[in-house]
């Protein structure tokens, strides 16, 4: 135990600073984005068809797309993504991915993006439908009645969902250490490789992800407590 | 004076509006009365066209609607302006406070400024002796609270007609009696109103002109009194069953 603390001493800094400088900006970054992609797929996902000839098809190929990427990176491992974009794409000439930050933002965002869509979409359908009548019979335009009514309230609905997802995307950052990326976990791989305590680095760099979510935990509560008068 | 004229909404399974034409009159209360599942909503939520008949006519204004057709957004947008709308329950915009749920439709949809649109809100709240609840949430209000609310949103809007759908249906006794209150005020103050209730003593009450539906077609369309003194043998089962 007081190795372990010693141990815990001598590497925690540099873990800590190696999250503070990989680790939580990947995350926010990606979630960001991810976040994003998730609300416009989901928009797009529950659109209604136009009636206009043009308008309906362009809208019937981008459901077909959106519910292609959703299908996509549902379906495949986050690992297998990675490879393909960080090896494949540029041995396929395609250089702009042969920078791992680049490929895993890329990955962890579309990644993100494709589950939490999922969530967005169930919590746009199930603000009640009188909160958007409320709206349309007060003259709101359509793009009003979602920005304004409907998609601050399918917020707060999401809170538990999305901060699920952004829970799960913390952890799944440790795959960039796969492509090249110095993280927290690929710290202390290495760091393991050199002072040969495989067992107390691990359980280290386990707990120190544990105080991060644990972090992102607390804040969820708060969040939700805080939104919970958003309700009727 | 707002008329529809041979409105037919048809479902699948069902057709909620068979034929039906009447005028609503400016300055008079309209209660729509039937039992449920009649029409009565549908052909309410028809005149700001939340509801879009499968044929049929609507004339407000200068302006006629032919459910046939396309209808354009800025007719939608325009007839919209005509109404303001007040829902059964849970309608208030839940993520904002009451002063923010009444300027929404006045700053957002009629472009007034924060400020002016503020002042007229605290006009209404005052008018309304809700200004101490202000700042709170929908969900921090009782039911009869947040349906007073929802008739001021509606008029911070300065619709010419009041739209209102089954307004106390949701609500204990004693909370429909505040809300009531407040209807009956504004009918004596000759706000042109169109209101589907089950309630027969607010008809009673406050009603001019009483719409009677029944499976979808109008089963009386005339005075209030003429109504409540009709001899014919449905209205009076009607009448019979709802005194129960």
């Amino acid at each position: 135990m007081t190795q372990f603390i010693q141990l815990a001493i001598q590497y925690l800094p540099s873990l800590l600073m190696t999250a503070i400088t990989y680790t939580l900006p990947l995350t926010a970054i990606s979630f960001i984005l991810g976040l994003i992609f998730a609300i416009l797929t989901a928009l797009i996902r529950i659109a209604k068809l136009p009636s206009e000839t043009v308008a309906k098809l362009i809208m019937s190929v981008l459901k077909t797309l959106a519910a292609f990427y959703v299908w996509l990176f549902r379906s495949t491992p986050m690992i297998v993504q990675l490879f393909i974009v960080f090896y494949g794409l540029p041995n396929a000439h395609i250089n702009f991915f042969a920078n791992a930050w680049v490929s895993a933002i890329t990955v962890f965002s579309l990644n993100t993006g494709a589950y939490a869509s999922e969530s967005v979409r169930a919590a746009i359908l199930s603000v009640p439908k009188v909160q958007k009548e409320a709206a349309e019979s007060l003259g709101m335009t359509n793009r009003q009645v979602y920005w304004r009514v409907v998609l601050p309230q399918a917020a707060r609905i999401s809170i538990p969902p999305l901060s699920n997802s952004l829970i799960s995307l913390l952890k799944d950052t440790s795959l960039a250490s796969v492509i090249t990326i110095v993280e927290m976990f690929y710290l202390s791989q290495q760091i393991a490789a050199e002072n040969y305590k495989i067992l107390s680095m691990y359980v280290l760099v386990a707990m120190v992800y544990a105080l991060l979510t644990t972090i992102l935990t607390v804040g969820q509560h708060y969040l939700e407590r805080y939104t919970s008068r958003f309700t009727i | 004076m707002i008329e529809v004229k041979h409105i037919i909404k048809q479902y699948p399974e069902k057709r909620a509006l068979d034929d039906v034409s009447a005028t609503f009159n400016a300055h008079e209360t309209t209660v729509i009365l039937g039992p449920s599942g009649s029409g009565k909503s549908t052909l309410l939520r028809t005149l700001n066209l939340l509801e879009r008949p499968t044929s049929g006519t609507l004339a407000l204004n200068d302006l006629t609607i032919n459910f046939e057709a396309p209808i354009a957004k800025k007719e939608i947008f325009n007839v919209r302006q005509t109404f303001g709308m007040v829902f059964q329950e849970k309608a208030l915009f839940a993520h904002l406070t009451v002063l923010k749920n009444i300027i929404e439709g006045p700053v957002q949809v009629k472009k007034e400024s924060v400020a002016v649109a503020t002042k007229k809100a605290e006009a209404l709240l005052e008018r309304f002796g809700m200004t101490e609840l202000a700042a709170r949430y929908p969900s921090e209000l009782s039911g009869g609270q947040q349906q007073r609310v929802a008739i001021m949103r509606a008029l911070a809007m300065q619709p010419e007609y009041l739209l209102l759908d089954e307004p106390t249906s949701a609500l204990d006794p004693e909370l429909e009696a505040q809300v009531l209150h407040v209807l009956k005020e504004l009918a004596t103050q000759r706000t042109s109103m169109i209101v589907v209730t089950h309630n027969l003593g607010f008809a009673r009450q406050v009603a001019d002109h009483i719409i009677f539906i029944e499976n979808g077609q109008i089963g009386y369309d005339g005075s209030a009194e003429g109504f409540f003194s009709a001899t014919d043998n449905r209205i009076q089962q009607f009448l019979n069953a709802m005194s129960f």
